[in-house]
């Protein structure tokens, strides 16, 4: 018997060290685990959106600590017709983008998720646009649209078209219109290849079964393709209108602003006001007023595009 | 209602073929079943007849107008999905008008005949729900009421039953059927199942590699299965196919066991084939066999045997009480012996 139990090998666990009992206990890697991501978005985001939102009440300016002014300065920004220009051009600038965006981005998805040749090499080319820097691209664009030397006005002289080179930057409604297709031109490919992962979700056998039902080719995109693209639509769209309204680098390359602050976007208007102007506390307030409209921006997508009852599994009816 | 007739019809994928001249008749309201193994080209075959692939070569006929160039919504079929494709952003209501709405079918006249397939399928309470809200059976009727509102002249189903589980599955083969019994519309059923295909058809037609191996009623496959395909496809235990030649005293397998050859026995034979149901235990007279594995199952019992290294299964009504290891004495009903030629595989009349 007592032969027998000695023969007998126990496997015995070894007692875990403090390093592991410590690593087994939740609230120690909760703590550890959320650190680095929660340290990172304080000092990068959250100390900065404060600091923001204080210095918009103060009358901070460069190289001066400010005081406590309360609103004023946004009571003068009320008054102020170049920020409320901005406020306009911001809204305008969003607003005709995002549905140059969609349309064109809706469209070229609806391309590529057919069966082309060359079908991955098109896709690639597609998302050029949006792989090169906005700067890169705000240059490109600022030389297109040069009053001199600017290749559309050289194309349409020597095709006859026109006779004189194309005002595109120098007035007020050109220049605007000239940003909107500058920042169309490079939102397309986020749209597009976003839209197009959206369009691949949706199984071929709806398709088929929409044929033998009778649908036609809009009516397969009407009753079947829009619905179900609607959810990721609505995701594309709030970040597209969030960047979009925040935009800086496009506008601020190729106009500055200008021709007199007629192409300022809130952005473009808090820089100016803060850094060159120095006014910090002026510009900050521009930069807070932004944050209502993204809000709304983003509440109306959410809630009028996302949810939808047939994605959920519930059983009420 | 209408008949189908398939004539001669070929499918390549580029330069592969992968139907190789097809041909089947269908009567108006029969229950036509394409059975098979994967990639034998039956789901392919479906989808063609449905408008949703071309078609190579050959004629498409569906109640005597060929519609090779018909588009799939004016060919008058109602198909249902292996994955039911149920718009997932409709209700079960409007899943099952969608076609009627695409026709600006007036509200009265939709809601009546959504109503009337509801009913048929015990929908009614659940028209307002999503898909996702529904059960794989449930779902299975709605694809299928989406058909019947159709009113078609032919059903297609494409693979039904697969994503559900056995004991659903075994339901709703007998609601279909009972539907089609009901409808009495031309139904072409495509399955891998050949239990699906044994109890639903009123004809078989066994697909394999891109070519017809045998078409016919159940039974008739059964009974007298044109080939060793068929013979080793159709029934369940497979038939017991082995390879040898006739020689002394019957037909000697390859294993060297001696099986009784039946009286019309023909020259030629290369497989001796026999289903498990149909070995018999004997006396003195039978074959001294190894048992290997004994798997009761309550209504019969299944004995993987050995006749010297020949294996064969046996399927015995009788309750068995010998183990693994132990010998007993089998024999062949005779009568239900099949007989295949050596090189071809090909049934030898008997």
């Amino acid at each position: 018997m007592t032969d027998a139990s000695l023969s007998t090998w126990v496997h015995r666990r070894a007692e875990p060290s403090w390093l592991g009992r410590l690593f087994d206990s939740k609230p120690f890697l909760v703590v550890i685990c959320l650190f680095p991501a929660v340290g990172l978005l304080m000092t990068f985001l959250t100390y900065p959106l404060a600091l923001g939102i204080y210095l918009a009440f103060t009358d901070t300016t460069i190289g001066r600590a400010g005081v406590w002014v309360g609103f004023e300065n946004f009571t003068y920004l009320l008054q102020d017709p170049i920020f409320w220009n901005a406020v306009f051009f911001s809204v305008f600038y969003t607003g005709i983008a995002t549905i140059g965006k969609f349309g064109l981005g809706l469209w070229l998805a609806l391309l590529l998720n057919n069966h082309l040749p060359f079908k991955s090499f098109l896709r690639a080319i597609i998302l050029l646009p949006w792989i090169v820097p906005t700067v890169l691209t705000a240059i490109a664009f600022w030389w297109i649209y040069d009053p001199q030397f600017s290749i559309i006005s050289h194309l349409l002289i020597k095709t006859g078209l026109r006779e004189t080179n194309v005002d595109f930057i120098n007035t007020a409604w050109p220049a605007r219109w000239s940003l909107i297709a500058a920042n169309i031109w490079r939102g397309i490919p986020f749209v597009a290849i976003s839209l197009l992962a959206g369009l691949q979700t949706i199984s071929p056998s709806l398709y088929e079964a929409a044929m033998l039902d009778g649908a036609t080719a809009w009516q397969r995109f009407r009753y079947i393709t829009f619905p179900m693209l609607l959810p990721i639509l609505a995701i594309v769209m709030t970040f597209s209108i969030i960047f979009t309204f925040t935009d800086f680098q496009l506008v601020y390359a190729i106009t500055r602003g200008g021709p007199v602050n007629s192409t300022h976007l809130l952005a473009t208007l808090a820089f100016q006001r803060g850094i060159p102007g120095g006014q910090l506390g002026e510009g900050s307030a521009i930069a807070v007023s932004m944050i209502p409209f993204l809000v709304f921006a983003t509440l109306f997508s959410y809630f009028a595009l996302a949810r939808r009852k047939w994605q959920q599994g519930e059983t009420n009816d | 209602m209408a008949t189908v007739d398939i004539r001669k019809v070929r499918k390549a994928f580029g330069s592969v073929e992968v139907l190789h001249g097809v041909s089947v008749g269908i009567e108006d309201g029969e229950f036509v079943v394409l059975v098979g193994p994967s990639g034998c080209g039956k789901s392919t075959l479906l989808r063609m007849l449905a408008g949703l692939e071309n078609i190579t070569g050959g004629e498409i006929d569906i109640g005597g107008r060929v519609v090779n160039t018909v588009p799939p919504k004016d060919r008058d079929i109602a198909m249902v999905f292996q994955n039911y494709a149920l718009y997932p952003h409709m209700t079960v209501f409007d899943n099952m008008a969608f076609s009627m709405k695409l026709a600006k079918a007036p509200r009265e006249i939709m809601e009546r005949e959504v109503l009337k397939a509801a009913t048929i399928l015990g929908l009614e309470q659940l028209l307002h729900r999503f898909p996702r809200q529904l059960s794989g059976g449930q779902r299975q009727r709605v694809a299928m009421g989406r058909a019947i509102v159709r009113n078609p002249q032919v059903f297609l189903f494409d693979e039904p039953l697969s994503n559900l589980d056995a004991k659903l599955r075994v339901q709703m083969r007998s609601e279909i059927k009972e539907l089609h019994q009901r409808l009495k519309v031309t139904t072409v059923y495509v399955t891998h199942d050949q239990i699906e295909a044994m109890t639903m058809a009123d004809k078989i037609v066994v697909m394999n590699n891109g070519n017809i191996e045998q078409a016919g009623a159940p039974l008739e496959l059964y009974d007298r299965p044109a080939n060793l395909f068929v013979a080793g496809f159709i029934g369940s235990p497979a038939m017991n196919i082995l390879p040898g030649a006739i020689g002394e005293g019957g037909f000697v397998t390859e294993g060297g066991a001696v099986m009784p050859m039946p009286s019309t026995a023909r020259n030629g034979a290369g497989y001796y084939g026999i289903r498990p149901e149909h070995m018999r235990l004997a006396g003195e007279d039978g074959i001294p066999a190894t048992i290997q594995i004994v798997e009761p199952t309550g209504s019969e019992t299944q004995v993987m045997l050995r006749i010297g290294n020949t294996p064969l299964t046996c399927a015995f009504r009788e309750r068995i009480t010998a183990g693994p290891g132990e010998t007993i004495r089998v024999k062949p009903d005779l009568d239900l012996v099949h007989l295949f030629a050596g090189g071809s595989g090909q049934r030898l009349a008997s």
